[in-house]
């Protein structure tokens, strides 16, 4: 049986009637089309799928769309504004090769948005362990290091 | 050296706005209308005989739109030996093998059907040792392949890998040292992030298109051609168009039974089918690297100058035959030719088991060769007494040489790779010690200019130029994330005299882009870029010659310069591109501004002894690391790592230092802790909880040192980089442990269980 769920998804309110079994990741992609929120194992393994909720950067694959009641998600799609400016998280990753395939970067972009929104200047060893749960396998991650350490300096 | 405004420059990828966003599309973003969801059935058995198969209750189950087996449908026959097909009839010989496949409205009704499918197996005995295979007597994996000169029934393959060069006995005989060892290498999966997939669609006309993440679109639309002309489909056509690509490291540089079952299915529901790998899918039915066990001898004179190179493999082939197979023609390169080694001999063997089938995986072969024989020198050097340092560089590759495969080495920057990594190691000061740190390090060589591995080598574009000034670069090369569509744009920028961002390039679509043999042998900076360059030149004479009209100039004494044409002359004397191209277009007999340029380098195939120029120049490199091993936990800790590489000239040093990170971590994935552990053939570890590549925390700083030699071939002076960086990392690694503690690591990858025991082998 379908159940409604109301939440803040990108800063504006959503009402979706879904079945309770689905995953957070299965709404945003099959239901809303957002397909920037990328699957990379379902498993809650990869962090490809990585979205924040109420701050907190979660795997969406493996996170019960009803648990999002009541609350504010975050997905790439949320973060550079209408105008197409991009954050200056996605900037710097531009900026400093921080992208390949580019398959992870949507939840390596928000796992950290998710460390610089809680520690605005952290030290390299604070990154590495806030994106130890996005897997890359294309940049070998230090690029992607230097890219959220030269967000942090602008931010 | 020259002033460059494009190359040369740390120019952001031009698709990165699109992968930040979330906005770039790949195959698993793609919906197509009245689209279909495939899904596949395997076998639950290495090796078993199909007596009977029951798809009626999944044809019922409703959604279900289409279900095929081996028996309902045409035979295709794929794979470089032709020996696979989509579906499996009679005979399943490895867990991967298709059995069925559904076409549903959804994918989990289609995953709900599979389930309904009811096959009854006899069990066989099944092979899993590649030289328990080789054996005679043997269990056959295919009863009908002959080899051999009696042309029996045989698990090896008639694949005659064979190289020989000088007398391998007579200067071992004369040699004052000789190692030799045997060295194992596994499985390790490519774990592309985007997981593999297509939807195929016919039009009305029977005309396939195929959504696709392939490496190699004008091959694989040749392959899907020759299955639609299986399928009876003869003269019908094929189209591919590539999504953004999850990654590929050779992972897609060959066909595979899923698309051909998603054209299959399309032909038969005629709606569009798409078919997207689960991770587990990912991991046990796609292919891995080349498992090879290595026997290895090397030997020198007192002095430590090398006398010979004697190598013997053999290589699980799995139950089919890929591209995979030919990875012996890559490991000939380093075999032959990495360092000055007069004498080499060189056999290999393929052999079918009822494993996996492994496939191109960056470095192809490289690796695994590398590996043993960089692993040995150290071995050898230790044996003569010599420093490994002075090994290398006594023996080093030099500019000029004549390799005894027949390489023509032309630039050549190795001795000055090895040497800045002694530098930045400190390697006299710190060599030697044995007090659980340790450093080490190892050499490669890679094809740098193509490889003439099919009869072409080629690549062609296109360009154009439209009436605002923007260039149009339509490119046979693929961009799977390495960015060769900057790489290009930088290249036709700096010829055209315009911006990078005046540049467009597509290279998606077989119905529109030029031909090319596909993003392979690191090939694609310097074959599509050498292309692009030479169209670039064809279109900036047209141009010149277009604007000496309105300008009143001679063509010769024109030249662009940042959008506009100006003489050389006469500064004052200029227009920019747009207004020149808008006057060609709206003037009497005017004219289009458009060239072509193909592109296919003096290289050679492989003779019938395996020698000739593959390639144009040839890519170096030396990785030096220092290590940290705990005797008590067998843990190898990675304190200092350097990649060196001669690239001939970095076009985009973001760009290549990246493919060096990110092939160096992979290097040390293989080296330390990846293995698709297959027990009895089936993969017991699929998923990233058991299958460990490097995280964020675990990868060490690197740094990469780039070596500019100037390829008078490249374009502006550029060579490969896209596999040399993950190619010697492994015997680096071991060469440091070894340094560290004094145990030798044969097999990778070099896990804390193995340390250990060698620990304690040694102190016993």
């Amino acid at each position: 049986m379908k159940q409604t769920i109301h939440f803040k998804l990108n800063g504006e309110p959503v009402q979706i009637e879904a079945e309770p079994n689905l995953t957070l990741i299965q709404v945003l992609r099959e239901k809303l089309e957002l397909t920037g929120t990328k699957e990379g194992c379902g498993l809650g393994e990869c962090g490809a799928c990585t979205v924040l909720i109420n701050g907190k950067a979660v795997n969406s694959c493996i996170f019960p769309v009803m648990e999002t009641d009541g609350k504010n998600v975050i997905t790439i799609e949320g973060l550079a504004d209408v105008d197409g400016n991009l954050h200056p998280i996605q900037r710097s990753f531009v900026e400093n090769g921080a992208v390949q395939c580019g398959f992870c970067t949507p939840g390596m972009v928000l796992s950290a948005k998710a460390l610089l929104d809680e520690t605005p200047k952290p030290t390299e060893e604070e990154i590495r362990n806030a994106i130890a749960g996005n897997l890359c396998r294309c940049t070998g991650y230090l690029q992607i290091i230097q890219a959220i350490k030269e967000a942090s300096k602008k931010i | 050296m020259q002033d460059f405004i494009n190359i040369g420059k740390r120019i952001p990828k031009m698709d990165a706005e699109d992968k930040v966003t979330g906005k770039a599309v790949y195959i698993q973003d793609l919906k197509v209308p009245g689209m279909l969801w495939g899904k596949i059935l395997y076998s639950p058995h290495p090796h078993a005989r199909i007596l009977n198969m029951d798809t009626s209750a999944a044809e019922r189950l409703p959604g279900v739109k289409a279900v095929l087996t081996g028996y309902n449908t045409p035979l295709i026959k794929f794979g470089f030996y032709k020996d696979n097909m989509p579906l499996k009839a009679n005979k399943v010989c490895s867990y991967r093998d298709e059995v069925a496949a559904v076409a549903a409205t959804d994918p989990d009704i289609a995953e709900e059907a599979l389930g309904l499918i009811r096959v009854e197996y006899e069990i066989l005995p099944a092979i899993f040792d590649p030289e328990d295979a080789m054996k005679e007597g043997a269990l056959l994996i295919h009863e009908e392949h002959l080899g051999g000169k009696e042309k029996k029934p045989t698990n090896i393959l008639n694949l005659p890998w064979r190289l020989v060069a000088g007398d391998v006995d007579e200067a071992r005989k004369n040699s004052a040292h000789v190692a030799e060892d045997r060295f194992k290498l596994t499985w390790v999966n490519h774990c592309c992030m985007g997981t593999s997939g297509c939807v195929a669609r016919f039009d009305l006309r029977n005309n396939l298109t195929i959504y696709s993440n392939t490496q190699i679109p004008a091959l694989a639309q040749r392959d899907y051609t020759e299955a639609l002309a299986a399928m009876g489909l003869e003269g019908k056509k094929a189209r591919v168009i590539k999504t953004t690509i999850g990654g590929a490291f050779g992972s897609k540089l060959d066909t595979y039974a899923y698309e051909y079952i998603a054209i299959l299915l399309a032909y038969k529901t005629r709606k569009p089918v798409k078919i997207i790998f689960t991770r587990e899918e990912e991991f046990f039915a796609t292919s891995p690297r080349q498992p090879a066990v290595i026997d290895i001898a090397q030997g020198c004179t007192k002095d430590g100058t090398f006398t010979f190179r004697d190598v013997r493999m053999v290589l699980d082939n799995g139950a089919y035959t890929s591209w995979g197979a030919t990875t012996p023609s890559v490991m000939m390169m380093p075999i032959s030719s990495l360092y000055k080694v007069p004498n080499v001999r060189y056999v290999a063997k393929c052999v079918y088991t009822n494993n996996t089938y492994s496939q191109a995986f960056r470095g192809y072969g490289n690796p695994q060769a590398t590996f043993a024989i960089e692993s040995q020198i150290d071995a050898l050097a230790e044996m003569a007494g010599i420093d490994p340092l002075d090994f290398r560089m006594r023996n080093a590759n030099t500019p000029g040489e004549v390799t005894p495969q027949h390489f023509n080495i032309t630039t050549c920057g190795l001795r000055e790779c090895i040497d800045v990594v002694a530098q930045k190691l400190d390697w006299r000061q710190n060599r030697g010690k044995r007090d659980g740190r340790g450093i080490g390090m190892a050499s490669m060589i890679h094809v740098g200019g193509g490889a003439r591995v099919y009869k072409s080598d080629g690549c062609g574009t296109i360009i154009k130029i439209d009436d605002f000034g923007t260039v149009n670069v339509i490119t046979g090369a693929t961009d799977m994330g390495q960015g060769a569509d900057t790489v290009i744009a930088q290249i036709v920028a700096e010829e055209l005299g315009v911006r990078v961002e005046d540049v467009i390039v597509t290279h998606t679509d077989t119905d529109i882009c030029p031909w090319d043999v596909g993003a392979h042998a690191s090939r694609t900076t310097f074959v599509a870029g050498n292309s692009a360059r030479g169209a670039s030149k064809k279109v900036k004479e047209q141009l010149l010659e277009v604007a000496s009209r309105s300008l009143g100039e001679n063509p010769e004494n024109l030249d662009i310069r940042d959008r506009t044409i100006f003489s050389k002359l006469d500064p004052e004397k200029k227009s920019p591109l747009g207004k020149i191209l808008r006057a060609s277009h709206y003037t009497a007999g005017g004219r289009m501004v458009m060239a072509e340029h193909f592109y296919d380098p003096p290289n050679e195939n492989l003779d019938r002894e395996f020698k000739g120029n593959l390639s144009v120049t040839y890519a170096y490199g030396t990785h030096g690391v220092e290590v940290e091993v705990d005797k008590e936990t067998g843990q190898v800790k990675i304190l200092k790592y350097v990649a060196a590489h001669d690239v001939g000239r970095a076009i985009n040093p973001m760009l290549l230092e990246g493919q060096v990170y990110g092939g160096a971590a992979m290097g040390i994935g293989y080296a330390l802790t990846e293995q698709l552990i297959l027990k009895n053939g089936k993969v017991i570890n699929p998923d990233f909880r058991d299958y460990k590549i490097l995280t964020a925390a675990d990868v060490p700083n690197i740094e990469a040192v780039v070596i500019e030699t100037d390829d008078p071939s490249g374009p502006f002076g550029a060579k490969g980089i896209g596999e040399p960086g993950l190619v010697p990392t492994a015997p680096a690694i071991a060469n440091a442990i070894y340094d560290a503690v004094g145990v030798r690591i044969k097999e990778l990858p070099i896990t804390p269980e193995k340390v250990l025991a060698a620990l304690k082998e040694k102190t016993k």
